[in-house]
């Protein structure tokens, strides 16, 4: 075959240096399946908790469960099945799907054949997109036959890579025996109710036996099949995680009811997400005014159900196709005009080999973390804070102030560190431009850390940080995350301890509304 | 005698196509158009127009008034 322009530039891809493609790429842990994110918080970091041994087993590795696993292993998604069964009052399907709360972002629909060479493409350039998911726009299982035939063709050619689908469940009973055959990793419902009283303000429709009901009815019959595809997917022993979209005044309190009836029910992972809603997005929601729920709030809730079950927090509803994953400037390479001239060599090997270097290092940070803790173990007390961190990725501080699309947010206390969620924030520096603008915006948004650590910050940032009585740290530039953490707060505490500074407790912090496209 | 898809409003979601029972709706140049010589709306097979219940997009599928209304053969 005639080798085409674009794919010798493919083939120039592949050259470039690991380090470069691991930092662009490292931003995108996989997991939620989702839009914009100010998440308040992270999974398994509880360790094992209530999780059934071979569950764990299972999870403790994944990219999109584990904690530790997702800040180094990425995932992507392909939109094959735009078409969908309910209407949900967050969503305005003429952009994509909210099923994770995303709106306002198109993405480019595939046939399934065309799917599959982009996920081959992609997984030959980034050796750590190890798990594909089928999301929206739409519903995968209102689309069975695009959904399996792309499943069938990825596990022919690439049957290394993890399949997974995320569905609103109201077809999910009738597919339960096709999922289990091909081999599904694991398949995420939404479920944002479990009472028709709650479920009538949220789904105005739902498509049904030929017929278009609405109202309690609609939610009632949802409900059920959510329910149903729940405990048979459990009976068949697929892992079920399940996503509920917080919307604040509608079904905030009754989420703890949500997360006991699904834990009940055999779901692993219960994955609470703001609504995002603006009025440019065109939604019911986002054009009567509903809210979305600030970080707090998410974060109350989060951990009023952590009791209860594992909680993903880490969860940052990226879009839904792999540009996120690529970066907004790798995406135009990987155009299916591109990508249907490309010659793809799966190179499964080069991956295994790659993926082990990546769990070395993933065991490193681990490691170092658990060291800096040792000592801390003889300490009690009762404070925690927070610590906004700027990274690129592989578990260090790599990134600059100005640079940071998001801020990692991990919480610290003498029990030890966990991440705790993502942050957006626009792009403080781009060339100069608007700097006065931004930086409130990202103080906002971190607004209940006591400190930010970065590679790097400028002296004006700095002032304004300290200002806001937010500490800028940059004595940890490229050290690992979590330890710094645990050493910071180690001198926080001898500090409120000697009086040098007191503790009070932070404020609340923006949840940034729309999509979140760049990862 | 027919169902029309309102072209500018069309999501081109393809939730329609699988839905006509007589295989009436297509897809043209990134939206979905219904052939009328096909279209029964649904009568003889559901109360409703497939197509107008499953849309995404309010009066989307509407009546085209430009051919006869479909008249069910006795
Ligand atoms: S399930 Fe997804 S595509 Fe369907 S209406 Fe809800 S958010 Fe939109
Ligand atoms: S009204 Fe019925 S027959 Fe006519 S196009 Fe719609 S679904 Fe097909
Ligand atoms: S269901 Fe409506 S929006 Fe979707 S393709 Fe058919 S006419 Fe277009």
């Amino acid at each position: 075959m005639e080798p085409t322009s674009e794919s010798s530039n493919a083939g120039a891809q592949k050259n470039l240096p690991l380090e470069q493609l691991m930092q662009k790429v490292a931003e995108h842990k996989g997991c939620g399946t989702s839009g914009a994110g100010g998440k308040a918080s992270c999974g398994s970091s509880a360790g094992q908790g209530d999780l059934a041994p071979e569950i764990w087993e299972k999870v403790k590795n994944h990219p999109c469960y584990s904690e530790e696993a997702h800040h180094h292993y990425a995932r992507m998604h392909v939109a094959v099945a735009p078409a969908c069964n309910i209407q949900c009052n967050y969503c305005n399907r003429k952009y994509d799907c909210a099923n994770e709360s995303r709106p306002g972002v198109v993405s480019e629909k595939l046939t399934p054949e065309q799917a599959a060479k982009k996920v081959l493409a992609v997984a030959s350039t980034i050796p750590q997109m190890t798990v594909l998911g089928i999301a929206g726009p739409g519903d995968p299982l209102a689309n069975p036959q695009k959904t399996f035939k792309t499943f069938e063709l990825i596990a022919k050619a690439a049957p290394d890579i993890k399949l997974c689908l995320s569905t609103n469940g109201l077809a999910l009973p009738d597919h339960v025996d096709t999922i289990k055959s091909f081999n599904v990793d694991h398949v995420t419902i939404t479920i944002n109710m479990i009472d028709p009283e709650v479920g009538q303000h949220i789904y105005p429709w739902i498509f049904w036996k030929h017929k278009r009901v609405t109202g309690k009815d609609a939610a009632r019959i949802l409900t059920e099949r959510q329910l149903e595809g729940l405990e048979m997917l459990t009976a068949a022993g697929i892992l079920c995680k399940v996503n509920s979209v917080m919307i604040p005044g509608i079904n905030d309190r009754h989420l703890v009811e949500v997360n006991k009836a699904v834990k009940s029910r055999g779901a692993f992972l219960h994955n609470i997400m703001p609504l995002i809603s603006a009025p440019e997005h065109g939604t019911v929601f986002g054009l009567n005014g509903q809210r979305g729920p600030s970080a707090q709030e998410l974060k109350a809730l989060q951990d009023s159900c952590e009791g209860e079950m594992n909680m993903m927090r880490h969860c940052r509803q990226c879009r839904a196709d792999a540009v996120g994953l690529l970066g907004e400037d790798r995406s135009a390479e990987f155009t299916t005009e591109k990508i249907m001239q490309m010659d793809v060599q799966y190179d499964a090997e080069g991956r295994k080999a790659y993926q082990q270097q990546v769990e070395q290092e993933r065991q490193a940070t681990v490691a170092a973390k658990e060291a800096e803790l040792a000592d801390l173990m003889s300490e009690f007390s009762d404070i925690k804070v927070l610590i906004a961190v700027a990274t690129k990725g592989h578990g260090r501080i790599n990134e600059h102030f100005g640079h940071a699309q998001e801020f990692q947010i991990y919480e610290v206390g003498t029990a030890g560190s966990k991440f705790v969620g993502h942050r957006r924030v626009d792009l403080y520096c781009q060339g100069g431009y608007g700097e006065e603008d931004t930086l409130p915006t990202v103080i906002r948004a971190i607004n209940d850390c006591v400190a930010v650590f970065v590679a790097k910050i400028g002296g004006c940032p700095k002032d304004s940080l300290k200002a806001a009585g937010i500490d800028p740290v940059d004595q940890y530039a490229h050290e690992f995350i979590e330890q710094s953490a645990v050493r910071y707060f180690k001198e926080y505490l001898a500090k409120v301890k000697s009086g040098e500074i007191v503790h009070v407790a932070r404020g609340d912090a923006d949840i940034r509304q729309g999509a979140y496209i760049a990862a | 005698m027919a169902y029309k898809i309102i072209n500018s409003q069309c999501t081109a979601c393809a939730a329609c196509e699988p839905e006509c029972p007589n295989n009436a709706i297509r897809e043209k140049d990134g939206t979905f158009i219904i052939k009328p010589e096909k279209c029964t709306e649904c009568i003889g097979y559901f109360d409703d127009p497939q197509c107008v219940a499953v849309c995404p997009v309010e009066n989307t599928c509407v009546i085209d008034n430009s051919v006869p209304r479909y008249q069910a053969a006795v």
